[in-house]
């Protein structure tokens, strides 16, 4: 055989995502990872959106309707879990909870997987989050974009994952990890994209888990603007 | 893994009881069907534990169609043949709770090779990522259980795979539901001929990383028609354009 044969699939799976998720069918791809796209995003915005918009790509596009990725994108945003029954009724849920949602669809362009969906969080006095996500395979998803920042970010078992919008600057970069050093929880890996003067990093830890008042303590750090967890998700 | 394995147990029985149809018809009581089979006086032509397989996959995939809770293993479209095929040889063959589970394990061990040089996602090199993948991963658990050796096992990985190759994903209206539910069903006989093959000593010329990666070639050169986009094969036969017709999906454009 002479053919090269290019590794598209640079992500690791654990265990438990190739014997997994436990989820509500009936696609993987279509509802399992729209539902954690979904979840990801809401726990970038943090707050509940007042309105949501999810433009679908390639063949989340085509097929959506039947693999009610719809509901289960809707259901990731009122935080419900790939397993929970009530993803079928996440409409009705969310219609509740006052977030308002429509669908769209729309060609992003060919560099990203065919099942990816844009989502745009609204909320008054906040400015506007837009997240792009994509379903990789076997219920395994990722954030490959946030705001204008291209970023890799997944819900990786046994880590800690925080997000952290902050200026351009590596002595307050390092000052952050010092901090977290000192909590007590080890840094895995750091993954920072700068757009001129701002920058997202990505930070992986083992170690304890952060508690929503020590977050509030680390983004009081100077030069760090916001701090999101997902370590919620990675239980 | 001993939760996944009950999440399957669930499913497959919730399966097998739901006589309730879905998805235009597309789903319905097909498990129970297949499961009647095992009934006395009844002729087949496969093994009573080949049939047990088969209901057991489709049980699964059927539950899954009707958006019952399953175990995505390696993904919910191949939902069914891991389940199916390791379950039934666990009851047929009275082995323990605890081999079934370790052969969750060993199927695992299958799809973390897959994952690293190929996919599971059927959007990008279609059903054989999915049913094709669970078949490899099962024939080389079933392996496993039934006292092979790892060589065996992965033997029968790749015995199962290559027989999968270029297998496309060409669902009506894009559904979990045709062929989906069927080929998991057909999937877990396949896993365990291949298993049977494997012990016999019948080898794989072209080792498993190979045909892995023969299989993710295929994938790239397969039309995006063919794969979950559900505009060609299958999806855009007369059947599959009435399907897409019902859901008011828009038309396919004669390209």
């Amino acid at each position: 055989m002479n053919y090269t044969t290019k590794n598209t699939n640079t992500d690791s799976y654990s265990i438990f995502e190739i014997a997994g998720p436990i989820m509500i069918g009936p696609s993987s791809s279509h509802t399992a990872g729209a539902c954690k796209i979904g979840q990801m995003a809401r726990a970038l915005f943090h707050k509940q959106p007042g309105k949501v918009t999810f433009i679908l790509h390639g063949s989340f596009a085509e097929v959506y309707q039947g693999h009610a990725t719809d509901k289960a994108l809707v259901a990731g945003i009122i935080r419900l879990k790939t397993g929970d029954p009530k993803i079928k009724h996440s409409f009705e849920l969310a219609a509740k909870k006052g977030i308002e949602f429509q669908f769209k669809k729309g060609n992003l362009g060919p560099e990203y997987h065919p099942n990816t969906a844009k989502i745009i969080m609204e909320k008054n006095g906040r400015p506007n989050m837009t997240v792009i996500g994509s379903s990789i395979g076997g219920g395994k998803s990722k954030i490959v974009k946030i705001d204008d920042f291209p970023v890799d970010l997944n819900i990786q078992a046994g880590f800690k994952t925080i997000v952290v919008w902050h200026d351009n600057n590596k002595t307050h970069l390092t000052q952050l990890c010092n901090k977290i050093e000192k909590n007590g929880n080890n840094i895995h890996n750091i993954q920072t994209t700068t757009i001129s003067k701002e920058a997202i990093s990505i930070i992986n830890t083992d170690g304890p888990d952060f508690t929503l008042s020590e977050i509030k303590k680390l983004e009081k750090q100077k030069g760090i603007k916001e701090i999101r967890s997902l370590i919620k998700l990675q239980q | 893994m001993t939760r996944v394995y009950q999440v399957m147990q669930e499913a497959i029985q919730k399966g097998l009881k739901d006589k309730k149809s879905s998805s235009f018809g597309m789903a319905s009581d097909n498990a129970k069907l297949s499961f009647k089979l095992l009934e006395k006086n009844q002729k087949t032509l496969l093994s009573p534990l080949a049939i047990k397989a088969m209901a057991y996959a489709i049980a699964t995939g059927e539950h899954n169609c009707k958006m019952g809770r399953i175990v995505a293993f390696p993904t919910a479209g191949g939902s069914g043949v891991i389940p199916g095929s390791i379950i039934a040889t666990q009851e047929e063959w009275e082995l323990s709770e605890k081999k079934a589970i370790n052969a969750l394990f060993t199927a695992t061990g299958i799809g973390l090779i897959i994952a690293k040089q190929s996919t599971f996602s059927a959007a990008k090199a279609g059903c054989q990522a999915e049913v094709g993948a669970a078949t490899a991963m099962a024939a080389a658990a079933l392996t496993e259980m039934r006292g092979g050796t790892p060589q065996q096992a992965i033997n029968a990985a790749a015995l199962a795979l290559k027989n999968k190759l270029g297998l496309v994903c060409d669902p009506l209206g894009g559904l979990v539901a045709v062929p989906c539910i069927k080929r998991n069903g057909l999937g877990a006989v396949h896993a365990l001929g291949a298993s049977d093959l494997s012990i016999a000593g019948v080898k794989s010329f072209v080792p498993f990383d190979e045909v892995v990666q023969a299989m993710n070639n295929i994938g790239d050169l397969m039309s995006e028609k063919l794969k979950e986009t559900a505009l060609g094969g299958l999806a855009t036969t007369k059947t599959g354009l009435k399907i897409r017709e019902k859901m008011k999906l828009p038309k396919i454009k004669k390209r």
